[in-house]
């Protein structure tokens, strides 16, 4: 039986981990990550779990404690914000290229500077192609339930790949609402334990990690962690499916919320996922094919498998809630883009970075962008030999003031 | 506690073999093997290396010198690293995840540049945690790895590829940073400066020392490099005696606060002998340079008076 209960993003989150106890937890404060080592260090204090807490004095050792934590053998954890993740930057490729299937709890905060604690995803769109599965959560409870599926996701044999679950700073790792959440031992049961193949502590099988890696070998090594970041899809899949079976509740590469007969879609991560379902119901309530495709997988990414849910839209707007300083757009349209047109999906695109720093977006914003939508697909709709158009200006800012 | 020093030497097998790439004339290699000579041979270690020159000669994919466990992620970070190992023994020991009768040792080695220098905040919160973890610096004295840039330890005047000993500018202008004696200021339970002199002796008991002291330890062993200080390769022993009878590396103990010197050169040497047969102090002994030598003798005096001074202090009795 579920329990109904009410808790911040950030509580859930430490709920999580106590409920998968992991036996080295290595973290450093930071806003507004900084709850779930607090929560959870209050569970080491008071015996609830058997996890080593290391304080450590930086995020960069931090990661580092937690890469030689995995390595003995141990399973670990973590959680930061912004800044913290910049510092561990290094680290995170290290932990990627070394295979240890470390679980970061990354509580999205727009990285400096100048200085803003609030949410974007800079944070996380710095690390995106640092070899970490990524998930993204709208609320408490999808932060809750992928920290659950973390485990199994990435110490599985053909992964073996660390793991972060994003949730937006504030919006709702401080929001409480409602969540419900599972019985200890039924979480117990699903993560299971952890039996590394090779590890430090096996006095039986010494073995050295993390060697000066040459021209020799140092592509195929790379070239195996791609490997694994496909394998990766499969196992997500699986998983997923099997939590349902626990928790009733429906996980998949990306979430489509009136998608199927909509004309003009959103495609958007974490929390504005929500805000753009208040904003689809009201306008299908006026009639106007509204629909959301919400990204939860972003790392591997679900190229075709967007491509192909996106392919009878009329208009699509991808919203980026990062800027990629490029002058040509932000990671998220980009890699939406880029997947429908390697697939053959030919529908007229724009993109729209929003929320930078914390920025409010509201559902008249988003409203704003299907009415602009409804434009591009009525554009698209005079071409009566079906060419496409081309949309003028595609990389636009939602809610930056101009004057 | 007694043992036969012959016999650990003769007969205990290294625990770091050879074959690895450091190059002829170096002192850590030997440091390294003498180090883990003094874990015991039914224990288990696990070595955590910062990125350098000792990383880098050992581990490279896919052979490695280290018969033990032995982990590399950065330049930084050895000791958060080992850390994080160290937290990982103990809560799978506490949970019955490893074999209750095994004992395993947790060493990291970083050289100066690696420890004294962008290292240093990783190794102090590992320190100050309270790891029971040894933390091994190999000081050469600048960064060798990377072709003799000037470190924190890089002794005043010496000429690195940082501080060239020019027309204007003769060397590095800065005397250089006493590691050890900031590790004591972390009220460690044991901190040791020494050295690879004749037997080992020293460096033997002192490792065995800190690996069975219980707690953060840190030991800090001078290593010399024939490419960055420029001396004869067959010359390296003596280049450490020089360094210890002059008093330019002390060699002392800090148990739990209280100091011991553990050698006392019966005539201490002038510091030209140490300074003479390396080529990064050549610049000091043209004439009108005589003001450096002055200057560096002064500074080793000033230097081990203040270790007399602290092993009195730290010995009285109320």
């Amino acid at each position: 039986m579920g329990i109904r209960e009410r808790l911040s993003g950030n509580e859930a989150a430490a709920i999580a981990m106590k409920q998968i106890n992991p036996d080295v937890v290595a973290a450093f404060p930071i806003t507004p990550s900084t709850e779930i080592p607090q929560y959870f260090s209050s569970f080491v204090s008071n015996g609830q779990v058997d996890t080593e807490f290391v304080a450590v004095e930086s995020e960069h050792s931090a990661m580092s404690a937690c890469i030689g934590a995995q390595s003995a053998g141990a399973r670990a954890m973590t959680a930061t914000s912004a800044n913290g993740l910049s510092l561990m930057w290094e680290m995170i490729y290290i932990a990627s290229s070394l295979r240890l299937p470390i679980v970061m709890s990354l509580v999205n905060r727009a990285v400096s500077g100048p200085l803003n604690i609030h949410n974007d995803h800079s944070d996380a769109m710095g690390v995106r192609d640092a070899g970490w599965i990524m998930l993204f959560s709208e609320n408490n409870q999808e932060a809750y339930d992928n920290l659950l599926m973390a485990h199994r996701i990435a110490e599985h044999k053909d992964v073996q790949l660390p793991l972060m679950v994003c949730q937006d700073g504030f919006i709702t790792s401080h929001s409480i609402e409602n969540i419900e959440l599972l019985e200890d031992d039924i979480v117990k049961k699903f993560v299971g334990s952890y039996k590394p193949e090779h590890y430090l502590l096996n006095d039986k099988e010494p073995i050295a990690v993390g060697p000066l890696d040459l021209q020799a070998y140092l592509f195929e090594h790379k070239a195996q962690q791609a490997i694994a970041m496909k394998n990766a899809k499969k196992v997500i899949k699986e998983v997923s499916e099997e939590f349902k079976k626990i928790s009733g509740r429906k996980y998949e590469f990306f979430e489509k919320y009136k998608l199927d007969d909509a004309e003009m879609v959103i495609v958007c991560m974490n929390s504005t996922a929500g805000t753009t379902k208040a904003a689809v119901d009201e306008l299908r309530a006026q009639g106007i094919k509204a629909g959301l495709l919400k990204v939860r997988m972003f790392r591997p990414f679900p190229a075709e498998e967007i491509a192909e849910a996106l392919k009878n839209a009329k208009a699509v707007a991808i919203l980026d809630k990062a800027d990629s300083l490029n002058a040509a757009g932000g990671a998220l349209y980009e890699d939406v883009t880029s997947g429908m047109f390697i697939n053959n999906v030919n529908v007229p695109t724009v993109n729209y970075v929003y929320g930078i720093g914390g920025r409010d977006t509201t559902v008249a914003d988003i409203k704003s962008v299907y009415k602009d939508l409804e434009v591009i697909a009525f554009e698209q709709s005079k071409q009566v030999d079906g060419t496409k158009i081309k949309v003028e200006n595609p990389y636009r800012y939602l809610g930056l003031r101009t004057k | 506690m007694p043992y036969n020093h012959k016999e650990v030497i003769a007969n205990r097998p290294s625990r770091f073999t050879s074959g690895h790439r450091m190059c002829a004339g170096c002192g850590a290699p030997s440091v390294a093997r003498m180090i883990l000579r003094a874990v015991k041979p039914e224990d288990h270690a696990v070595i955590a290396g910062a990125t350098g020159c000792m990383e880098v000669s050992t581990f490279i994919y896919p052979y490695t010198s280290w018969t033990d466990s032995f982990i590399h992620t950065a330049f930084e970070c050895a000791g958060a690293t080992l850390s994080g190992a160290e937290a990982a023994y103990k809560a799978m020991k506490r949970q019955g995840k490893l074999p209750e009768e095994k004992n395993t040792k947790f060493i990291a080695f970083g050289g100066d540049g690696g420890t004294y220098d962008i290292g240093l905040q990783s190794l102090s919160g590992a320190m100050e945690r309270g790891h029971d973890m040894v933390y091994v610096c190999y000081d050469n004295g600048a960064y060798m790895n990377t072709g003799i840039q000037r470190s924190s330890a890089t002794p005043k005047f010496a000429d690195t590829t940082t501080t060239p000993a020019g027309s204007v500018v003769p060397g590095k202008m800065q005397p250089r940073k006493d590691l050890a004696k900031i590790m004591v200021g972390h009220h460690l339970p044991y901190v040791a400066q020494t050295i690879a002199l004749a037997n080992y002796k020293d460096l033997y008991e002192k490792s065995e020392k800190a690996i069975y002291t219980e707690g953060a330890c840190f030991l800090n062993v001078l290593a010399p490099c024939p490419r960055g200080w420029g001396y004869n390769t067959e010359d390296l022993m003596q280049i450490n005696k020089l360094a210890v009878d002059t008093c330019y590396w002390p060699l002392y103990e800090v148990v739990d606060g209280v100091y011991k010197i553990t050698y006392k050169p019966a005539k201490k040497l002038p510091i030209e002998e140490f300074l003479r047969p390396q080529k990064r102090f050549k610049h000091m002994f043209k004439p009108g340079n005589e003001w450096m030598i002055e200057e560096f003798q002064k500074e080793v005096d000033a230097r081990w008076q203040e270790l007399l001074d602290l092993e009195e202090i730290t010995n009285k009795k109320d």
